[in-house]
């Protein structure tokens, strides 16, 4: 445990980082220089480091994502579950007889760390058919719209592929 | 080259209009809460990539391009997380999943 003088420090650190970032980020989108769009700008970025401040973002450094090859592998995969469930979605709304069976199924992501059970059900949750709705005690309960997509998405072992990008 | 781009751009459109059209639908058909979020998630991803991909086209190598992939980016990060908060607050106001029957319609014909 690091004395509450260095925590601060690495804190402060943290935010001027931050702060730099941002500052950075809005004059390269905007390209303009006027005082009232710098200072609007100005504004945003305090308002986004207090917002971020007041999430713990600046407690440690556990936000960092790393952009191994296995995370782009993951997005590709991730890509690749978004289109066929988007096909398997539209095809069920384009269907006269609308055959949902709606269920509700529980991942366990008890061993996961915080940032990758936020990875994993916003995954869940981007793929159409598929929807997190809760997250207790490190299990995720997931709703979905039809008993095939809730097989289909146990049987991805998604929360493995999940786990494996901490791995690299 | 050109001609090439021009109707790639304009099947990626439509195909988004498609699949956008197919997201409302959805919404107003399905029965409850969250089986509508369902049908709604397919605008915001399919619909979503497609049409922004079909301006990238349109834009070409510029930096409205990157702006446009960035804007892609920041909605495919948000967008499930709107869902997220949305469930959840559905399901603190108490509405249950799955205690509306699955298939109504057919119970009212």
């Amino acid at each position: 445990m690091l004395p509450p003088v260095t925590k601060r420090l690495a804190q402060a650190l943290r935010v001027t980082i931050f702060l730099i970032l941002l500052a950075f980020t809005w004059l390269f989108w905007s390209g303009l220089f006027q005082p009232l769009l710098l200072a609007l700008g100005a504004l945003s970025c305090l308002l986004t480091c207090y917002v971020a401040q007041r999430m713990h973002y600046f407690d440690d450094e556990t936000f960092a994502l790393r952009f191994s090859p296995t995370f782009v592998a993951y997005l590709g995969w991730l890509a690749k579950e978004v289109l066929r469930s988007s096909l398997e979605v539209s095809r069920v709304v384009l269907d006269p007889r609308l055959p949902i069976s709606p269920r509700v199924v529980e991942i366990d992501a008890g061993a996961l760390h915080a940032v990758d059970q936020a990875i994993l059900g916003n995954s869940i949750t981007l793929t159409p058919g598929t929807l997190a709705i809760d997250v207790h005690r490190g299990i995720i309960q997931v709703h979905c719209l039809t008993k095939e997509g809730a097989q289909s998405l146990v049987s991805s072992d998604i929360s493995g592929r999940v786990a494996a990008l901490r791995k690299g | 080259m050109p001609m090439i781009l021009e109707g790639l751009s304009w099947i990626f459109l439509s195909l988004g209009g498609v699949f956008v059209f197919i997201g409302g639908l959805g919404a107003l058909r399905m029965p409850d809460l969250y089986t509508r979020m369902h049908a709604a998630s397919v605008t915001d991803t399919m619909g979503a990539v497609l049409i922004l991909g079909g301006v990238m086209l349109q834009a070409g190598l510029t930096l409205a391009t990157i702006k446009l992939l960035v804007i892609l980016l920041f909605l495919l990060l948000t967008s499930p997380t709107a869902s997220n908060a949305l469930a959840s607050a559905a399901l603190l106001a108490g509405i249950r999943p799955g205690t509306t029957p699955t298939v109504p319609r057919e119970r009212e014909t």
